[in-house]
Order: C-alpha cells, then sequence, then structure tokens
C-alpha cells in the first residue's frame, strides 16, 4: 500500500498505526527463508508467532527469534492450543516476557475436531489478561453476542474465524460475518482464520471487515511468496472496493449501453 | 533425591537446585526462553530465588512460528 494510501486509510490497532491490512503467519513454511521472502512479499507489518517446548540442544528457537526480529514486523503472539483459562493466561506470560510485547492473539480452543473458539474460556481469559496489561485479539467465532461481551471487557479489536483453521473454507457464514460489520461499524474487525485464496480475502475486505490474517494458505501453497503477493494485492484490491462502494445485486438484466438510439430497431 | 519433570521428561536432582541453576545445567543459559513450573509462570527476575522441589513440572519455551 503506498504512503498517500495509508494517510487516507490507516489501520489503527490498539492505538497503532499500520500501513498493511495483511496480518501473516509464521508456521508451516517449507524453510526459514521461504518464511521470510513471504513475508517480505506480503508487505505486512504484523507477524504472527508461537512458543512450544524445547531441548537445550536444539537452538532453533533462537535462530527463528533472530529471523522474525530481523523482519522488522511487530510481533503477535498467540496461544495455539490452549484449552483453559488457566493455560491461555501462563502462555500470554511467558509469550510477553520471551517476545517482549503485551499484544496476544488470544485462543482458547473449545474442540479438538475443528479447532472451534471456547467462547466462555475465550471471554473469561481476555478479561483476565486485559487486566493484566496485555492487548488481547480475540480468535473468536462470529457469534455476534460473544464479540459484544469481548468489546465490554476490554477487547478493542476482534477477530472472529472465516472458517476452522487451516481448512481453506474461506467464509463459511457470510451472514454472520456481515452481521458483526453492520452492528460494529466502529470496531476494527479481522477475518482470522479459514481463508484459503486470495479471492476469498477479497471477498471478506469488500466485506468490510478491516484486516485479514492467515497463514496455511500462503505457507502451503506451491510458492509461498508468489501467493504472499497474490493475497495482498487482493486485500489491497478488496479494501479499495469496499471504500469506493459497491453497486447493488439485482435480479434482473439492465442494459449498460444506451437503449436510445439504437440502431435497426423500429417501432413496429 | 529429587525427582523433576523438565518438558515432560523425567530427570533426578541429588540435591536442590535453584531454576537458573537448573537451567543453567541443562544448556539453556545463552537462550531466549520463558519459563513455568507447575502451570505457573516464572519471570525471568525470580530464577534466581526460586528453587525447584520434587515432583515439580517444568516448561521451558522458545519461540516457534505460529498461525
Amino acid at each position: 500500500m503506498n504512503t498517500e494510501t495509508i494517510q487516507n486509510d490507516p489501520l489503527t490497532l490498539y492505538g497503532e498505526h499500520l500501513s498493511s491490512r495483511f496480518l501473516l503467519g509464521t508456521a508451516l513454511y517449507h524453510s526459514p527463508q521461504a518464511m521470510c521472502d513471504s513475508i517480505a512479499a506480503s508487505g505486512c507489518d504484523i507477524i504472527t508467532v508461537g512458543l512450544r517446548r524445547q531441548s537445550p540442544k536444539d537452538n532453533s528457537g533462537d535462530h527463528f527469534w533472530q529471523l522474525i526480529r530481523d523482519t522488522g514486523c511487530k510481533l503477535l503472539p498467540n496461544t495455539a492450543g490452549c484449552k483453559s483459562v488457566k493455560e491461555a493466561i501462563t502462555t500470554a506470560e511467558m509469550s510477553r516476557e520471551l517476545f517482549e510485547t503485551n499484544w496476544l492473539k488470544l485462543e482458547v480452543i473449545g474442540d479438538d475436531y475443528n479447532l472451534q473458539p471456547d467462547p466462555f474460556g475465550l471471554l473469561e481469559a481476555a478479561e483476565q489478561l486485559i487486566k493484566r496489561g496485555f492487548k488481547v485479539l480475540p480468535y473468536c467465532t462470529d457469534d455476534l453476542i460473544l464479540c459484544q461481551k469481548l468489546l465490554d471487557v476490554g477487547c478493542e479489536v476482534l477477530m472472529p474465524w472465516g472458517s476452522p483453521i487451516g481448512t481453506g473454507l474461506g467464509l463459511m457464514n457470510p451472514y454472520n460475518l456481515k452481521t458483526l460489520r453492520e452492528r460494529l461499524p466502529h470496531i476494527p474487525l479481522i477475518v482470522d482464520a479459514g481463508i484459503g485464496s486470495p479471492s476469498q480475502a477479497c471477498e471478506a475486505m469488500e466485506m468490510g471487515f478491516d484486516a485479514v490474517l492467515l497463514n496455511t494458505a500462503v505457507a502451503k501453497s506451491q510458492q509461498p511468496e508468489q501467493m504472499a503477493l497474490a493475497f495482498a494485492k487482493s486485500i489491497e484490491a478488496g479494501r479499495s472496493a469496499y471504500r469506493a462502494g459497491l453497486m447493488e445485486a439485482r435480479q434482473t438484466a439492465s442494459p449498460s449501453t444506451p437503449v436510445v438510439g439504437q440502431p435497426f430497431w423500429h417501432n413496429g | 533425591m529429587l525427582t523433576l519433570s523438565l518438558n515432560g521428561d523425567k530427570m533426578n536432582l541429588q540435591q536442590p537446585d535453584s531454576l537458573s541453576q537448573l537451567l543453567e545445567k541443562q544448556g539453556y543459559q545463552a537462550q531466549k526462553i520463558a519459563v513455568a513450573i507447575n502451570g505457573e509462570f516464572v519471570p525471568r527476575s525470580l530464577y534466581e530465588q526460586t528453587s525447584v522441589n520434587d515432583g515439580d513440572q517444568i516448561d521451558v519455551i522458545q519461540a516457534v512460528g505460529g498461525g
């Protein structure tokens, strides 16, 4: 996105102005270089990161840390895999120290099969973490009431799923997503998870979502760097389309070329 | 003799150590890590004064890719 566009259309999350509406994950790439190239091609300002147990003999954690630090991107640690409020809070505290940020992509998973967020655990964890000074970006379902309650406890950004993590199914429930946009017009909404193709990301942006977060669709493509660029373009296109205002769809045809003055057309 | 769990692996200690001593012996001292004992976060500033006890479950984590 060029400077003029950024100035006219900033994305502001927790008071920080961002130059990109594309948030990219750092998992599943076939090589560290592919990850770095994809991040560069995406133009993203924020990358998501995780934490896991590691043996002292394996210093890949330090190597990974250096790589992501060198990207210059803002880090958004996640609590992936946490299934309880306690696990999420401990993981968040570890992330804050490790990554030196109080920003957090909060995940509390309620079901192993579709990795669906547990709305009750998510809400409780969000409330406690905000009291501890975290800036929480909750990975949530597209349920309006849950989203309203997450705002009530202090979340300033919401990240509803498009569809389950890693599926690539796109926007599973457009009605719910449109409802969120309409009912929460001033809240930054980021579609997180389930996006499989640039057209799906574009659809989310055309719908009025403020940004898109994805990982698998880039990392598992045949050429991640090229796919990252494709997503960046689609997200920018979708945003421009939303700002321009889409025409209303209609059920019947309407000629675009003027009818008056058409040759070879005679009354009777 | 103390028996601990370090990242899910059992280990024995002849005598009680501080958390910082344990991490150093295990080769973590130069690495960027965060630690929890029995599911509770232990800030780096408390490693020296935190003792490890029999039956403790210690998690040492590092940065990885995440979505």
